[in-house]
């Protein structure tokens, strides 16, 4: 049997940490296309209605073109505060629950002034929205820089306990009066002072979708033009040197958790003030979990992470386009994400290590 | 407000309610003793909870739904062991891989399996000893796998504390290159561990779907995965404490069911969102002060081995 070793690379390659997502796009098409197939369904029809349909076929197209800004917007959003904590080290995967309260409070706002007509209302509710968010992930960073406690469980953690206030909100405090006792707040996006609509008809272009743009940019230029991207970046490579270096371990937490969690809380806003319109029970569809793939997938990396959250999105389209034409289980699309996390993982491997053939000098 | 509820029925029964806890964070203690930082219990127990009721559904045994519980956790755990003893990937991110994969795979899997009732778990047959007041309610009146979570945690403690397996798991956890200095195989004893791991979340899962709840539903496990996980730092990797730490839990929960049946005037969602609530106040209390559960978490934990000689 040939053998495998692997030999660490004094650098990681240029050539494959481009390479990985692409590879692992691939890999998880094939993985993808067996388990489409265990279904009973054609693989290779399911993997074009999925990543072919949405943006080329003439019938699909108009709509489903407009519906990848929108659904990339929030993914982008997301994933490029996370990436900036990810990349110090300082873990927080309860955007989901970031999301939840930027959008509830964000929302407050509106409903609070309904039905006035102010011009300012809608920043107003940007800036709720945000501060809903960032007060969500001060939480887990304080309870990590004061009393050391673990920021993956409590911002986590957080999630559940978001999930049941907007439950409570959407059944009781935030419920549209008028709504004849169902569940979920008034409309939001047919209130015009509130309302985050289409810019440009027939784009899907709306100010989330430009935050996200504006996010990229920022962090592009903070990453690799400020101090502050420095010390990001060496906190996470090398914590010792950026102690010595003089980067403040606990106002790095607290920033990368506050940014994050203001992203977050942005993107739960313009979600419920635009193509979601109201707090409901379920107006989040995990957009905060599965942007933890999207700043994977993106390497990290701001214009990487333009690029997967656009892919996430078609994704998510062409997900429900095949649900809609083949009857592909709408949890076989969230398997087939999570299958993409795992081969890029996996792949990871040839960016950080030679892989070599041939016999081992000595066991391991 | 408790004048309604009796001790003896509120101790049985959280007994019952910490059970998938028990054997996650049991299972999850071991792996983390060998130095590995398994996130996806979560993922694991909810694959676990729908294989087990596949598997329950399916043959009409309860016990072989246990059985395909493990098999269900311990095969998404091989996932795991894979990427990151072979792979070498990052602990953290293969661990949210593995939940956010195992919540969809789940839910495709238990498509077909929606509102079944599984077979019956029956308490085991203590005959007049059940019949004790307040003893036998708590002592002799459930069934075989409260009685198997115990018995795990005694187990663990043993073999942890007295035996040579234990020893090299320690030693693999707290320095794996010492120890791969003196010929443990690390590797493999870490793939041991993770499939322990999952086994032991997956068997936690199905009691969810088989006894807890029992029925299939999208997403049953709601987040005991997490709460195993901090339970482990509560009891700062010692089997004893995480028992302590599930029943403390256990306790909570049932009686905000309790609360919440007996119509008190807090709001559902608020008295839902306790048990959440309460694992963060403890893991704040453990993480600080004089608890410093991080001064006995494994010296190696989360840290990627890679054989260089």
């Amino acid at each position: 049997m040939p053998m495998l070793r692997l030999e660490k690379r004094p650098s990681p390659s240029r050539f494959w940490q481009g390479m990985t997502p692409v590879l692992a796009v691939v890999l998880t098409m094939i993985a993808g296309g067996i388990l489409f197939a265990a279904l009973g369904k054609n693989p290779v029809e399911a993997i074009r209605t999925i990543f072919w349909d949405p943006l080329f076929n003439a019938q699909f197209a108009s709509y489903s073109r407009p519906q990848l800004l929108v659904k990339a917007g929030p993914l982008i959003l997301i994933a490029i505060g996370l990436s900036l904590g990810f990349r110090a080290g300082i873990w927080n995967i309860g955007a989901e629950g970031q999301y939840i309260m930027g959008a509830l409070a964000g929302a407050a706002v509106g409903l609070a002034f309904y039905p006035a007509d102010h011009w300012f209302l809608f920043p107003l509710m940007v800036v709720a929205g945000a501060l809903g968010g960032w007060l969500w992930a001060m939480v887990p960073a304080i309870l990590k820089t004061r009393f050391n406690t673990n920021e993956i469980l409590v911002s986590l953690l957080m999630v559940y306990i978001a999930q049941n206030i907007l439950a409570s909100m959407s059944l009781g405090l935030l419920r549209n009066p008028e709504g004849g006792g169902f569940p979920g707040s008034r409309n939001l996006s047919q209130y015009p002072a509130a309302s985050n609509p289409e810019l440009i008809a027939g784009t899907g272009m709306h100010w989330g979708v430009i935050a996200a743009f504006m996010a990229v940019i920022a962090a592009y230029i903070l990453l690799q033009r400020h101090i502050l991207g420095f010390h990001i970046k060496l906190a996470g490579q090398a914590p010792r040197a950026a102690r010595f270096a003089g980067v403040n371990p606990t106002g790095l937490v607290l920033l990368c958790m506050g940014i994050s969690g203001a992203l977050a809380g942005l993107a739960g806003l313009f979600e419920v003030a635009g193509p979601a319109g109201q707090i409901s029970i379920d107006f989040n569809v995990g957009y905060g979990f599965t942007a933890i793939i999207v700043a994977f997938l993106g390497r990290l990396n701001p214009i990487g992470i333009l690029l997967a959250g656009l892919l996430m999105a078609l994704t998510y389209i062409g997900g429900e386009l095949a649900q809609f034409m083949l009857g592909l289980p709408a949890a076989a699309i969230q398997a087939f994400q999570g299958m993409l996390l795992f081969f890029l993982l996996a792949v990871d491997l040839l960016s950080n290590y030679r892989v070599r053939f041939g016999a081992r000098a000595e066991a391991a | 407000m408790f004048g309604g509820i009796d001790p003896g029925l509120l101790i049985a029964s959280l007994m019952v309610a910490s059970v998938p806890i028990i054997l996650a964070a049991i299972g999850e203690l071991v792996v983390e003793r060998a130095g590995v930082l398994n996130l996806g219990v979560e993922g694991m127990m909810i694959m676990g909870a729908v294989c087990g009721f596949i598997m329950a559904v399916q043959t009409g045994s309860a016990v072989l739904g246990f059985v395909g519980g493990a098999l269900g956790g311990a095969a998404l755990s091989l996932i795991f062991a894979l990427l990151t003893q072979f792979l070498l990937a990052n602990q953290v991110a293969s661990g949210l891989a593995l939940t956010l994969f195992g919540l969809g795979l789940s839910s495709l899997l238990g498509q077909g399996f929606v509102g079944i009732r599984p077979p019956a778990t029956a308490a085991l047959p203590f005959g007049a000893l059940a019949e004790i007041p307040f003893l036998g309610r708590v002592l002799f009146g459930h069934d075989w796998v409260v009685y198997l979570s115990i018995a795990s945690v005694a187990a663990t403690w043993w073999v942890l504390r007295s035996t040579r397996l234990g020893l090299i798991l320690r030693a693999v956890g707290e320095n794996h290159d010492a120890a791969h200095a003196l010929g443990y195989k690390v590797r493999r004893i870490r793939v041991l561990a993770i499939l322990f791991g999952g086994a032991m979340a997956g068997m936690g899962g199905a009691y969810v779907s088989l006894v807890r709840v029992p029925q299939w539903t999208d997403g049953i496990t709601a987040g005991a995965g997490w709460i195993a996980l901090a339970i482990v730092v509560f009891a700062a990797w010692r089997p004893w404490r995480a028992l302590i730490g599930a029943y403390l839990f256990g306790g909570i929960s049932v009686l905000q069911l309790n609360l919440q049946a007996a119509g008190a005037r807090i709001p559902v969602e608020y008295l839902s969102m306790s048990p959440y609530l309460i694992t963060i106040l403890v893991l704040v209390i453990m993480s600080s002060g004089k608890g410093k559960a991080a001064l006995n978490a494994p010296a190696s934990l989360g840290q990627t081995f890679h054989a260089s000689r």
